[in-house]
């Protein structure tokens, strides 16, 4: 299987991204919580550039065993990140959209070797 | 920048350059060959709101004038123009709304007639019809004599400082101030023959509007006799009593955009608009295209049961509607089958006109036209830019593109 060199380890922070290209798709790579994941930079909505815009983490509600809603806010374990162009919210360890599991971008395996990061084809 | 994200939490991204956040849009325009599909925009929208220290001065009135630039200067508490409640961007996941003012341009161009070269250049758009943005609440002014002085104003510098600086590529149709009838028609008169004015625009966000009342008829009367275009351009007013009891945005917008267009246009067919100025081209602008099944169904039904309350008619309320024109952003596109239901009911190869309301965070790119399976060579072409090429006497900016509008029948001004 092609690889494609990403950049060093030690220079990939937690919480930044890499866009590049891989044959005829353009890859976005996360780093996040120490973990790496890929994603093809085309979003199923319009073909926006799914992988270049916030990350945010998940909005939730919780209910209360009476079924009144505790409120909006911020999910303290899921990170998803948010094609620009209209919103499409996905999240960051599966690449499914937030609302629909179905729509869901390409994964790409992700490998460290000798101190470099490589998206897998 | 950075922007905020959950927590304080502050993201980077790259500064906004629209030609590079529309690379994607590029290759869609590339692939599918759009340089020989003439592609009308019949949506666009510019942020008229960040220039008013160009647009007050045009004001006619002495006393609003001061009235609007003392409100405008440093310190002051004044409020010009109303606004409306909402989050379009989404707390910043729409990017370009917090990155807009981190756009370079050229200083001796205008600013907006740049940005849209950018976005129709990536999209593969040929021309579009530029509408503002904060002026789609004018219609809140309480002061309907400000809401003519803004309208005024607004049609003065976009008609002699934006429109002839854009190579013929931008046109508009302008702003009506609609709680004055009389300024309605002076704004036709004194706009209607300058260059890049293709119609003028009625924006339907407003707490009361009478479209049948005997005050408007030589308003339609004139713009239908010049052969220019009437347009309803739909928007959501969190504000409105109609929309308190939505707690969630998204309620106010889905609902609010539909709920203006299917008000006014419920009155205008049932007012016989369509008897009285049969001539006169009517479009109904971002409200998408759900709405209009349901109101043709609704409408026809109660019709055929209440005719006493309408005896203008003389065709059944859909004929109207099938008669006008509807522009189509956002196309809601979940459901093939409702919407090839939609497309058939409206007659889109002939009513339909293809909108983006770029840089507004729910555009619709060209191949959401070209890309739908039902939609015949001929329907695509005329939805594209065809119907619009003709409507608005658009010639076309190529051989290939002159072709096209040849084989389906729309080409009218070249």
């Amino acid at each position: 299987m092609p690889e494609q060199f990403v950049c060093k380890s030690s220079e990939f922070k937690n919480g930044e991204r890499q866009i590049i290209r891989l044959g005829e798709d353009e890859v976005g790579v996360f780093k996040h919580e120490g973990e790496y994941y890929a994603y093809s930079n085309y979003c199923v909505h319009q073909g926006g550039p799914a992988c270049e815009g916030l990350t945010i983490a998940k909005v939730e509600e919780h209910l209360r065993p009476d079924k009144t809603s505790m409120g909006l806010s911020f999910s303290e374990k899921d990170m998803n990140f948010v094609c620009p162009w209209h919103g499409y919210e996905y999240d960051m360890r599966t690449g499914c959209h937030v609302a629909d599991k179905r729509i869901r971008l390409r994964k790409y395996k992700v490998v460290e070797k000798a101190g470099d990061v490589y998206v897998v084809a | 920048m950075d922007l905020i994200s959950d927590r304080g939490r502050r993201v980077s991204v790259e500064e906004l350059n629209t030609s590079k956040l529309l690379a994607h849009a590029a290759k869609q325009a590339r692939d599918r060959k759009f340089e020989d599909v003439m592609i009308v925009d019949c949506d666009a929208h510019h942020y008229e709101n960040e220039h008013m220290s160009e647009i007050l001065p045009f004001m006619e009135n002495e006393v609003f004038k001061q009235l609007a630039m003392a409100a405008g200067a440093k310190g002051s508490r004044g409020a010009v123009a109303p606004g409306t409640f909402g989050y379009q961007d989404m707390g910043g996941r729409v990017t370009r709304y917090p990155l807009r003012a981190s756009e370079k341009t050229e200083n001796n161009r205008v600013r907006d007639v740049q940005l849209g070269e950018r976005w129709m250049d990536a999209m593969g758009v040929d021309y579009s019809c530029l509408f503002p943005t904060g002026m789609l609440n004018i219609g809140l002014h309480p002061q309907k004599e400000m809401e003519f002085e803004l309208c005024w104003a607004y049609a003065r510098w976009v008609t002699e400082k934006v429109i002839p600086e854009s190579g013929g590529r931008l046109y508009t149709m302008l702003c009506l101030p609609f709680s004055d009838p009389e300024g309605c028609l002076r704004m036709v008169e004194t706009f209607g023959d300058r260059p890049g004015v293709g119609g003028f625009m009625i924006t339907t966000v407003r707490e009361r509007m009478a479209v049948y009342d005997n005050a408007y008829m030589k308003l339609y009367r004139a713009i239908e006799e010049r052969g220019l275009a009437l347009s309803f351009h739909s928007g959501p007013n969190w504000g409105s009593q109609t929309f308190q009891s939505c707690n969630r945005f998204i309620s106010a917008h889905a609902l609010g955009f539909s709920w203006f267009n299917i008000l006014h246009c419920t009155n205008w067919v049932v007012n016989g608009m369509g008897e009285r100025f049969p001539k006169l081209p009517v479009i109904w602008i971002e409200a998408g295209l759900a709405w209009i099944p349901f109101l043709m169904q609704k409408l026809d039904h109660e019709y055929l049961l209440r005719p006493s309350e309408c005896p203008i008619l003389k065709k059944k309320p859909s004929d109207y509607m099938r008669d006008m024109f509807y522009s189509s952003q956002p196309m809601e596109i979940q459901d093939m089958g409702a919407l090839e239901t939609t497309f058939r009911m409206i007659n889109a190869e002939t009513q339909l006109l293809y909108a983006s309301d770029y840089p507004h965070w729910d555009f619709d790119l060209p191949s959401t036209i070209w890309d739908l399976p039902f939609v015949s060579e001929k329907a695509k072409h005329n939805i594209l830019g065809g119907t619009a090429a003709r409507l608005f006497k658009l010639p076309p900016r190529n051989d290939g593109q002159k072709q096209n509008l040849i084989k389906f029948g729309n080409l009218k001004a070249a």
